[in-house]
């Protein structure tokens, strides 16, 4: 380093050159202190790592009992019954139909909020109405899978309009309270992506003669697209990954169904659920969690993946 | 009131053309599309009164000291509290801030301000973040089973482990909210500093930090109450065996609130669902009371740039 100093130095003393625009000396602080930043960040990968790690080995081992195709197309699921079964589809139909519901409350609602907020609502209103939604998204699951249970469930039971009415367990009330779980992180995040729109760009549309819903729906929406694509993914993996809501008010059978008035166990509820009985370590009913684990972290992955190429082909960028 | 004058404004709703009036179909839409918002919003706001009402209606019976002051029993429910609860919740939600809080904003700062994105691990870095962030809570918690719990870490089913698995959770919430926060900061402050001569770092720690420290405080107590709620991955290491004893150290087993209403909710025995409805108000009241601050922090400090 001192050579690079001097060669920095040589075309003559520093001091004559009076208080250049050059920096003074190297800090090496600096470069510890950026150093130390990198491996903050870092930690991420190797959080990534460490769960590629617990999930390959044993969900590798789990193939060596339980053939491939017998574990992604059988339709009978019962790992832990003798003899176990492995056809992983009737929990994946669980996650499907409990992730529907939830979409169809959050995604159509929470968009709305974000827009009445972001376009429509008085300041003084939003600042008092977007913290208390999101109050919502911070209330813990174990609380909705209580609500799910004993309030929403009994009016599913009574209002249900065809057929024999659902059981104190089913997917629809699970679904249901996971899709006002997640609205408002629909609606805060698409909000946070509209107020980020450039003003400039709504009193352009106005001074065109826009009506307001014109402005909301062609300028603002558009604009902030990446934001609010965004949110839906994250909207999707919540709901799939979600656990508690499910494990407490979907029950816990297995079951290869679309009704959602039936009883249905989620991928998430059964690991979790599974986690909870004395398995035998490296037996293939305690593999069967990795197995399962892996299968939902490949499709949030691959989710994620195809989401955050969306968004940076749609990104707008305003300084 | 001229057009001027109200443009002039510079809140979205306060922009409204004043010159001329629209078509009235076009005003049909408009206010159609206005009730749409309004319901939306109203599902939203409902929701919310309804959840928190049922709640209380049914847990304020049963919401006394005893609930953190008696330990839990598995058969009588009028003896019954959720101590060991309450303090591992403490203990599990401080290792969580200690790891999840330097680390997420070390790591916001660096991403935002030092990493150069053309270099591939920075880009590997970034997807990493936004990919973790939907990866599902359960799991984190197999995560801590098979790598913390047990095998190399081999740390055991205790509050370290916890806090070590909801930190990892909570980190992309709290690395992501913190890059906006510090993104939001307008780069003529940055280039302020720097031409007066302070140095990139000196920029960050005097300038940057401070004026997206609001938006940070935010995004770190939104993360926190996060991890307060969590229970699934828990579940996987071992908060939900009975614990009849408080944590008394970072090696001590433990249970967490969640896990506890978990517990309750399960049972058929009446008195004890109500006792989760009491315990699911306690976790509201500090939840409440986390969210007050977080909403003060940002109002009194947040300003537009």
């Amino acid at each position: 380093m001192t050579s690079a100093a001097g060669s920095m130095g040589s075309p003559g003393p520093r001091d004559l050159r009076g208080p250049g625009l050059t920096r003074s000396r190297r800090r090496y602080g600096d470069r510890i202190s950026i150093g130390f930043l990198f491996l903050c960040a870092a930690i991420s990968v190797i959080t990534t790592i460490g769960i590629v790690a617990s999930l390959v080995p044993a969900t590798l081992d789990f193939f060596g009992d339980v053939g491939v195709g017998d574990f992604l197309t059988g339709t009978d699921w019962a790992p832990l019954f003798a003899p176990p079964r492995f056809g992983v589809l009737p929990i994946v139909a669980g996650t499907l139909v409990t992730t529907v519901c939830a979409l169809a409350v959050c995604i159509p609602f929470g968009l709305g909020a974000a827009i009445w907020l972001s376009e429509y609502a008085h300041p003084r209103l939003r600042a008092t109405l977007k913290p208390a939604l999101e109050i919502l998204s911070g209330i813990p699951t174990v609380v909705y899978g209580y609500f799910a249970l004993k309030f929403l469930s009994p009016i599913v039971q009574e209002w249900w309009p065809i057929g024999d009415a659902p059981g104190v367990f089913n997917a629809l009330s699970a679904g249901l309270v996971m899709g006002v779980m997640i609205l408002p992180i629909v609606a805060s995040l698409s909000e946070d992506a509209m107020a980020s729109v450039p003003i400039g760009l709504r009193e352009g549309a106005y001074a065109l003669g826009a009506s307001r819903a014109e402005v909301a729906t062609r300028v603002t929406v558009p604009a902030a697209l990446s934001g609010i694509v965004a949110s839906f993914v994250l909207a999707i993996s919540r709901a799939v990954g979600e656990t508690m809501i499910v494990l407490i008010a979907a029950g816990g059978t297995p079951n290869l169904a679309l009704n959602p008035g039936e009883a249905m166990q989620t991928m998430t509820a059964f690991v979790a659920s599974a986690a909870q009985g004395d398995l035998p370590q490296g037996s293939t009913g305690y593999k069967t969690i990795f197995a399962v684990g892996a299968l939902l972290f490949v499709a949030t992955f691959g989710m994620n993946l195809v989401s955050s190429r969306i968004v940076r082909r749609y990104r707008e960028v305003y300084e | 009131m001229t057009g001027v004058e109200a443009i002039n404004v510079v809140t979205p709703a306060a922009v409204r053309p004043t010159l001329g009036r629209q078509p009235r179909r076009k005003r049909m839409i408009d206010r159609g599309f206005r009730g749409v918002l309004w319901a939306s919003i109203g599902v939203a706001v409902l929701s919310l009164i309804v959840l928190l009402w049922y709640v209380v209606s049914n847990g304020a019976a049963t919401f006394t000291p005893r609930l953190w002051t008696r330990f839990p029993s598995l058969i009588n429910p009028e003896l019954s509290g959720a101590r060991s609860a309450v303090f591992g919740t403490l203990w599990v939600l401080g290792v969580t801030a200690a790891l999840a809080i330097p680390i997420g904003v070390g790591a916001a700062v660096y991403l935002e301000e030092f990493a150069r994105s053309d270099r591939w691990y920075n880009r590997l870095i970034e997807l990493n973040i936004q990919n973790l962030a939907g990866v599902p809570s359960i799991v984190y918690g197999i995560l801590g089973l098979a790598f913390v719990a047990r095998g190399p870490l081999g740390l055991g089913f205790v509050v370290l482990t916890a806090g070590i698995i909801l930190a990892l959770l909570v980190l992309p919430i709290v690395i992501i909210a913190s890059r906006e926060a510090i993104r939001a900061v307008p780069s003529t402050i940055r280039q302020g500093a720097l031409a007066l001569g302070a140095t990139e770092l000196q920029t960050v720690r005097r300038q940057v930090l401070p004026a997206a420290m609001p938006g940070i405080a935010t995004a770190v107590i939104l993360a926190l109450s996060r991890a307060i709620g969590e229970a699934a991955p828990l579940i996987l290491i071992g908060a939900a065996t009975y614990v009849p004893f408080t944590p008394d150290g970072l090696d001590s087993r433990f249970t967490v609130l969640p896990v506890q209403i978990f517990n309750w909710v399960e049972s058929p025995q009446e008195e004890f669902v109500a006792l989760a409805a009491s315990a699911c108000l306690l976790l509201l009241v500090i939840l409440l009371g986390m969210n007050g601050v977080a909403i003060w922090v940002r109002n009194k400090y947040q300003r537009k740039w």
